[in-house]
């Protein structure tokens, strides 16, 4: 029975030394594998980058927004202004529609994303000549 | 191939799978089949979708374009600042289906669910009452309100629970309930 017990001992201060190790490390804050976190920053500039490809093709665009609204977050105004001047170069009004309904969509229930994006994006809207989806009257049944 | 993909990924996590079936692309369908059958959609091109989290789907909704559609995609290419709000409509039409709003409008499916649920409950209401008139046995003698008395009694005289149970609640000099 002793012998049991001096077994189970030695496991559990294995155990704590590892757990000990692991919070003296001094990069992560949480204990991930590899790879570092990409600040957001990093994450908006790398979207805006792939919107504003001068050649971008239909494909392009639809994989990028669909990707975009697979996330969990609603895009930043300048990375939606960059799709908006793609669908531009690719002579697609509809698209710029839906993409507005859509991030109105992803901010479900914080009403103030969508007035305030569409806010920022106004000098854009205005510019393309992008009419939003209440200005069509769509947003209603 | 990564079109397949896609579309059965997005079958998978479709709860409800409904492609808009569009007549403009399906197959031309044999005309003999029942009319109640749909006709076959090729799957293995790339379908439309009205998804919330899939707003840009992988085919427009309408392929072929009548003469009055060519022109307004024509126009599209200039300017969007001298296309109507009826324009910029049909447009939209042109390519998709239904709008977000047109997609998450809520049904009536609560009242159908609902329904049956009581449904269900009242007939299995009437199974019990019927399994109680017609299956169970007579009670026993022990239920006759006479033995109830009688046992009543018995406990009393016992001092059954006399503490904080059933005797205590007896009162003994005035023999009635406290």
């Amino acid at each position: 029975m002793f012998r049991a017990v001096f077994r189970l001992s030695a496991t559990g201060a294995r155990s704590l030394a590892r757990s000990q190790q692991c919070r003296l490390a001094p990069v992560a804050t949480r204990c991930y594998s590899h790879g570092k976190v990409e600040s957001d920053e990093e994450f908006d500039a790398r979207w805006v980058t792939y919107f504003s490809k001068p050649d971008i093709d239909a494909w392009e665009l639809k994989k990028g927004m669909n990707t975009l609204i697979g996330y969990d977050l609603v895009p930043e105004a300048k990375i939606l202004d960059s799709a908006l001047r793609a669908c531009r170069r690719l002579n697609d009004m509809a698209s710029a529609i839906r993409i507005l309904e859509a991030i109105k969509d992803k901010a479900g229930p914080h009403k103030d994303i969508y007035p305030y994006l569409i806010q920022e994006l106004k000098p854009t809207l205005t510019e393309l000549g992008i009419s939003t989806p209440e200005e069509l009257g769509m947003d209603r049944l | 191939m990564l079109r397949l993909v896609s579309g059965r990924v997005s079958g998978l996590l479709a709860r409800r799978v409904t492609p808009a079936v569009c007549t403009s692309s399906a197959r031309p369908a044999s005309h003999g089949h029942a009319p109640d059958v749909s006709p076959a959609v090729d799957m293995s091109r790339p379908m439309y979708w009205d998804r919330r989290d899939v707003p840009l789907p992988d085919r427009p909704f309408r392929d072929e374009l009548s003469a009055g559609d060519k022109s307004l995609k024509e126009k599209e290419k200039g300017s969007w600042k001298q296309l109507s709000n009826e324009e910029k409509i049909a447009l939209y039409r042109l390519s998709f289906n239904q709008t977000y709003a047109e997609m998450k409008r809520p049904s009536a499916e609560w009242k159908t669910v609902l329904g049956g649920v009581f449904i269900f409950l009242g007939f299995t209401g009437l199974v019990v009452w019927w399994q109680r008139v017609y299956v169970y046995p007579p009670a026993p003698r022990t239920f006759d309100p006479e033995w109830q008395q009688k046992q009543v009694q018995r406990m009393l005289d016992m001092r059954v629970n006399p503490v904080e149970g059933f005797s205590a609640k007896w009162d003994y000099e005035k023999k009635q309930w406290k």
